[in-house]
C-alpha cells in the first residue's frame, strides 16, 4: 500500500537530483590531511617490507614458526616472540578488565561525585608516568614482591598444572604481564567509566524501578548496555599492550624460548627489536629485526579485525 | 477554553476521593534536594483503581511528588523527604523493604526505555530476578503483553530485539514490563510525551483499561490528557516566594477542569499561565 503511493510520487517528481558540488578549497585540504593517515600507515608498512627483504625472501613463512634465533648462524624464527607478546597481552587484560570495569562502574555511579573527581584524577594520571619508569619500579619493586607473595606461593600450591609450575623468577613472563596489566588499566578504566556514563539514565532507573538491586541492574542493564564501548576499550588496552617496550623488556627475562611455565622468563617482539637493533650488522639480522616489527604489525591487525568481528556477532545476538 | 467533560473518560468513577478507599495517604510530605526544598506540606489521597492526574507548570514539582511513590529519589545523592506517605498500612518513607515496594508499585518514564534486550527478555527481566519458574513466566510474559495491549503486534517475534519496535509499541513494552510482577500501582511520568498522538491515544486507552485493576498515577505537563483519562487531578504550582512546589487543588476531575475552587487553578486551566 505504502510502496505504491511512494511509487506514484517518484514517477512525478523523479530522484531527487544530487547536490551539485561547488569546487571548494577546504573540502581539498581536509581530504588530503584525511587520507595523510592511511597513507602513512601504507608507507611504513611498504618500507618496513623494503628494509626485511633479505630475511623475507631467505626464509619466507618459516620466519613465523621458526623457534630460534642465532645471529651468528643467521637462522631466524621468531615464533618465542609472537608468542611472548600475545601471551603477556593476554594475561594483562585477564587481570586488568575485572578490576577496570569494577573501578569504572564505581566511578560512574550517580551517588560517587565526592570520590569521582579525585580517583578520576588518580587513574587518569597513571597514564602519564612514562614507561621506563614503570620498568625502573617493576624491576625494583613490583617483581620481589610478585615473586614473595604470587609467584612462590602459585608455584607451591598450583605447581602441578604445567604453565603455574616453578621455578619462580623476579624476571618472567609473569611480571611483564603484571606491569602490562597495570599500564594499561587507566585506558581501560577511563574509557569504560565513559561509556557507562553514556548508559541513558532512564535504562538504571527503570531496572531500578523493577526493583533490581544495585548489583542486578549493574550486571544484568548498565553492563551489556555498555557492552560495546568495553569491548572498545579493551581494543585500546590490547593496542597498548601489544606494542609496549620498554617496560617489558626490563622485566620479561629476555630469553628467546617458548617457557613451559608463565614464571619463567621470555622475550616480547617490541623487545627484541629494542635490545638487538643497535648491535645487528650485516644484511640478513637488522632485516629479520625489521621483519619483527612487521610480524608485530600484523599480530595488532590481526587482534583489531577479530574483536572488530567479535563485536559485530555480540550485536547480532541479544540476550540477557 | 476546555470543554466540559462529562461525558469523557470514566464520568461514573469522578466522584469524591472519599468514595474509593485510598491507596496513598500522603500527609504533610516536605521534600528536598540538599538543602533546596523541593515540595512544601503536601496532604492528600489516592484513591485506590483510580486514575489520578497530576499537572501543574514546569518546575512545580510534580516528577519529584511521584518519584516519592516508588522511592526512586534514592538514586539521587542528599534527597530526602518528611512527613509521611502510607502505602496499604506502611510508611514508604521509613520501609527498609525497597525492593518490595518497587514491586508493587511500578513505573513507566518518559522516554521509552526498553532494555538491550528481546522482548521476551524485557517482560522476562524482574520475573527472573524473582527467580520465578521458567513455565510460568513464559504464561506471565504472554499476560502481561496481552495486558498492555501489545501482544497480537509482537506474538510473532517475542525473540526480537526490543529496540526493533516503534516508539508506542516501546512504551507498551515498557508497562507490560511493570505489569509482569503484578504490581497495585502504575506510576507514570509523562508517558506520552515522546510519542505520537495515535500512540498516545492507544497509551491512554491502555491506562483507562489498567484502572480497572491497578491504581495509575500519571504526571502530565498536558491538561487534554489529564482531562481525557484521569478520575482525579492534583494540581500543582511553585511558590514564587520561596520556589518550593504547593498542592493547589485536588478533586475529581470533572470538578477541577469545570469548577477550580481556586483562582490559580483557573489561571492554569484556562492557558493564563504555564
Amino acid at each position: 500500500m505504502r510502496r505504491s503511493v511512494a511509487a506514484s510520487v517518484d514517477k512525478v517528481a523523479g530522484p531527487p537530483a544530487a547536490f551539485p558540488k561547488p569546487p571548494d578549497r577546504y573540502r581539498t585540504f581536509t581530504a588530503l590531511v584525511s587520507w595523510a593517515a592511511p597513507a602513512s600507515l601504507i608507507l611504513i608498512v611498504a618500507v618496513l617490507i623494503l628494509q626485511a627483504r633479505p630475511a623475507i625472501t631467505r626464509f619466507g613463512l618459516n620466519f613465523l614458526i621458526g623457534t630460534e634465533w642465532n645471529p651468528v648462524t643467521l637462522n631466524f624464527g621468531a615464533l618465542p616472540a609472537i608468542f611472548g607478546t600475545v601471551v603477556t597481552s593476554a594475561i594483562a587484560i585477564a587481570i586488568a578488565l575485572p578490576v577496570g570495569i569494577a573501578v569504572a562502574v564505581v566511578l560512574a555511579e550517580p551517588g560517587a561525585r565526592g570520590i569521582r573527581a579525585a580517583m578520576g584524577i588518580g587513574i587518569e594520571l597513571l597514564a602519564a608516568i612514562p614507561s621506563v619508569v614503570y620498568g625502573i619500579w617493576a624491576l625494583y619493586v613490583l617483581a620481589p614482591w610478585a615473586l614473595l607473595h604470587l609467584e612462590i606461593p602459585i608455584t607451591e600450591h598450583l605447581g602441578f598444572i604445567g604453565f603455574l609450575s616453578g621455578p619462580p623468577g623476579q624476571s618472567s613472563l609473569f611480571t611483564a604481564s603484571l606491569v602490562l596489566a597495570i599500564m594499561i588499566l587507566p585506558t581501560l578504566t577511563a574509557v569504560s567509566r565513559d561509556v557507562i556514563r553514556a548508559v541513558p539514565r532512564g535504562l538504571r532507573e527503570s531496572t531500578v524501578a523493577l526493583g533490581a538491586t544495585w548489583w542486578e541492574t549493574v550486571w544484568h542493564v548498565i553492563l551489556p548496555a555498555a557492552r560495546a564501548g568495553i569491548f572498545g576499550a579493551t581494543i585500546l588496552a590490547v593496542g597498548r599492550a601489544l606494542a609496549e617496550t620498554i617496560a617489558v623488556t626490563m622485566v620479561i627475562g629476555n630469553r628467546f624460548e617458548i617457557p613451559h611455565s608463565i614464571f619463567s622468563p621470555a622475550y616480547t617482539l617490541a623487545s627484541v627489536i629494542a635490545n638487538e637493533f643497535n648491535e645487528a650488522t650485516g644484511d640478513i639480522y637488522p632485516a629479520a629485526l625489521v621483519e619483527l616489527g612487521l610480524v608485530l604489525i600484523l599480530v595488532t591487525l590481526t587482534v583489531n579485525v577479530v574483536a572488530l568481528l567479535l563485536v559485530r556477532s555480540a550485536q547480532a545476538r541479544v540476550t540477557i | 477554553m476546555i470543554q466540559p467533560m462529562a461525558h469523557i473518560g470514566r464520568p461514573e468513577l469522578r466522584t469524591m476521593p472519599g468514595a474509593a478507599p485510598a491507596k496513598f495517604q500522603v500527609d504533610s510530605l516536605s521534600f528536598f534536594y540538599g538543602k533546596t526544598q523541593a515540595l512544601k506540606d503536601i496532604t492528600f489521597q489516592i484513591p485506590e483503581k483510580r486514575i489520578t492526574a497530576i499537572i501543574g507548570p514546569s518546575g512545580c514539582g510534580k516528577t519529584t511528588l511521584l518519584r516519592v511513590f516508588n522511592r526512586m529519589y534514592d538514586l539521587v545523592p542528599d534527597a530526602r523527604a518528611k512527613g509521611s506517605v502510607v502505602l496499604d498500612g506502611e510508611d514508604i518513607l521509613t520501609t527498609t523493604k525497597l525492593l518490595l515496594l518497587r514491586q508493587k508499585v511500578g513505573m513507566v518514564f518518559q522516554r521509552p526505555s526498553p532494555f538491550p534486550m528481546s522482548i521476551r527478555d524485557n517482560v522476562a527481566f524482574a520475573p527472573r530476578l524473582l527467580g520465578w519458574k521458567s513455565t510460568k513466566i513464559s504464561e506471565i510474559v504472554q499476560q502481561s503483553l496481552e495486558r498492555a495491549a501489545l501482544w497480537d503486534e509482537v506474538s510473532d517475534r517475542l525473540d526480537a530485539p526490543a529496540t526493533s519496535l516503534s516508539g508506542g509499541q516501546q512504551q507498551r513494552l515498557v508497562i507490560a514490563r511493570c505489569l509482569a510482577v503484578s504490581p497495585d500501582v502504575i506510576l507514570m511520568d509523562e508517558p506520552c510525551s515522546a510519542l505520537d498522538p495515535v500512540a498516545t491515544l492507544k497509551i491512554e486507552d491502555l491506562m483507562v483499561q489498567l484502572a480497572h485493576d491497578y491504581t495509575i498515577v500519571i504526571v502530565t505537563h498536558n491538561m487534554q490528557q489529564a482531562a481525557r483519562v484521569s478520575d482525579f487531578t492534583a494540581f500543582m504550582l511553585m511558590n514564587t516566594d520561596h520556589r518550593y512546589g504547593e498542592l493547589i487543588e485536588f478533586a475529581p476531575t470533572a470538578d477541577l477542569f469545570n469548577q477550580p475552587q481556586d483562582s490559580r487553578t483557573e489561571a492554569y486551566i484556562t492557558g493564563r499561565f504555564g
